[in-house]
C-alpha cells in the first residue's frame, strides 16, 4: 500500500536547519498526524509544541466526552521527535524506544489539547525526551511524558 | 450503562478497529492498515499502535469487572509503551491482559502483534484507577 507522504529526509535538505513549524505543514497533514490534524504552535531551542482539537471521533469514553489517552501519546511522541531534530539542527532517522505518560486529570470535553515536547539530553544514538500536555495554560498540566529515541540510521 | 458492554468507543471505530477473537476471555482487537494509522511511509505511527493498546486494555478491563459482576468505571492513571518492532503496512492485534484487578487500582498489560504473537510490536503497561459507579 502506498500513501502519498513524503519521506522527510527529501524534505530537509542536508545542511539546513531544521524547522519544526515547516516540517510540521508537511507531517502533521499526512497519515496518522494528518488524521489528529495536529497543529504547529510554537518551538524552541530544545522543544516544539503541537496542538490537536477535541474531536468526538477522537472520544474513548463517550459517556464523559474524554479523548483516547492515545490522542495525548500520538501528540507527545510527534512533539518530543521534533524536539530532538530541534536541539540537533537536522533531522535524523529515529524511532520511538518507549514513551511513558502519566495522566494528572483528563482533558475536559471540547478543549483543544497541545503537547510540548523537550529533549533534554542527546546522545550519538539515543534521544531522551520529557514532555507536557494542557489545554491553553502550560501551568495547569493535564499529562506528564518521558522517552527515548533511538536513531536507526538510514533505515527511514 | 445504556451502551452495549462491548461496542468500541468512537476513537476505536474511527481508526476501523473491531473485536476479531478472544484470547483467554478478553477480546482481541485487530486494527486494519491505513493512512489513517501511518507514521513514516509504510509504516505505523506509534500513537495509533498505543491507541491499539489502549482499546485492547480498556475491553479487557471491562470484561474482567464484568465477570466479577462489577459495573465500576475506571479511570486511567498512567501507561508505558515500549515499541519493540516497526509496524508493517498490515493488519495489526491486540490483546490486553489484567495481571491485578484490586478494588481499587488494576494492572493491565497490552500486547501488540501482527504476524506472530510471540513477536509483539509493542507492549503497553497500564494502571487503572476502579471508581464504583456514582447512584443515579
Amino acid at each position: 500500500m502506498a500513501f502519498g507522504k513524503p519521506d522527510l529526509g527529501s524534505i530537509m535538505p542536508k545542511g539546513a536547519a531544521f524547522d519544526p513549524a515547516l516540517v510540521n505543514k508537511i507531517m502533521g497533514k499526512f497519515g496518522h498526524s494528518g488524521f489528529l490534524d495536529m497543529e504547529y504552535v510554537g518551538h524552541g531551542d530544545d522543544w516544539v509544541e503541537l496542538s490537536v482539537d477535541w474531536r468526538e471521533d477522537l472520544v474513548a469514553d463517550p459517556e464523559t466526552g474524554i479523548l483516547a489517552s492515545a490522542v495525548i501519546i500520538s501528540l507527545i511522541d510527534n512533539a518530543t521527535s521534533m524536539s530532538i531534530w530541534t536541539k540537533l539542527g537536522e533531522f535524523r532517522p529515529q524511532v520511538t524506544m518507549d514513551l511513558r505518560i502519566d495522566y494528572l486529570r483528563p482533558s475536559p470535553s471540547g478543549e483543544r489539547v497541545y503537547g510540548r515536547g523537550i529533549c533534554y539530553h542527546l546522545t550519538n544514538s539515543i534521544g531522551f525526551v520529557r514532555g507536557f500536555a494542557h489545554n491553553g495554560n502550560p501551568d495547569e498540566p493535564l499529562a506528564h511524558a518521558s522517552g527515548t529515541f533511538i536513531r536507526i540510521g538510514d533505515r527511514v | 450503562m445504556t451502551e452495549l458492554p462491548l461496542a468500541l468507543p468512537p476513537y476505536a471505530r474511527a481508526l476501523d478497529m473491531a473485536i476479531v477473537d478472544e484470547i483467554d476471555g478478553a477480546p482481541v482487537i485487530g486494527m486494519p492498515f491505513t493512512d489513517r494509522v501511518q507514521g513514516r511511509p509504510n509504516f505505523l505511527h506509534g500513537g495509533a499502535i498505543s491507541g491499539l493498546l489502549e482499546i485492547a486494555a480498556i475491553a479487557a478491563i471491562h470484561q474482567a469487572l464484568r465477570a466479577k459482576g462489577s459495573d465500576s468505571a475506571i479511570k486511567q492513571v498512567n501507561v508505558t509503551v515500549d515499541f519493540m518492532r516497526g509496524g508493517m503496512s498490515q493488519m495489526t492485534f491486540a490483546v490486553g491482559e489484567v495481571t491485578r484487578l484490586g478494588r481499587t487500582m488494576a494492572n493491565v498489560e497490552a500486547r501488540a502483534w501482527q504476524d506472530d504473537r510471540d513477536k509483539p510490536i509493542a507492549m503497553g503497561y497500564m494502571h487503572y484507577l476502579i471508581k464504583a459507579k456514582r447512584p443515579v
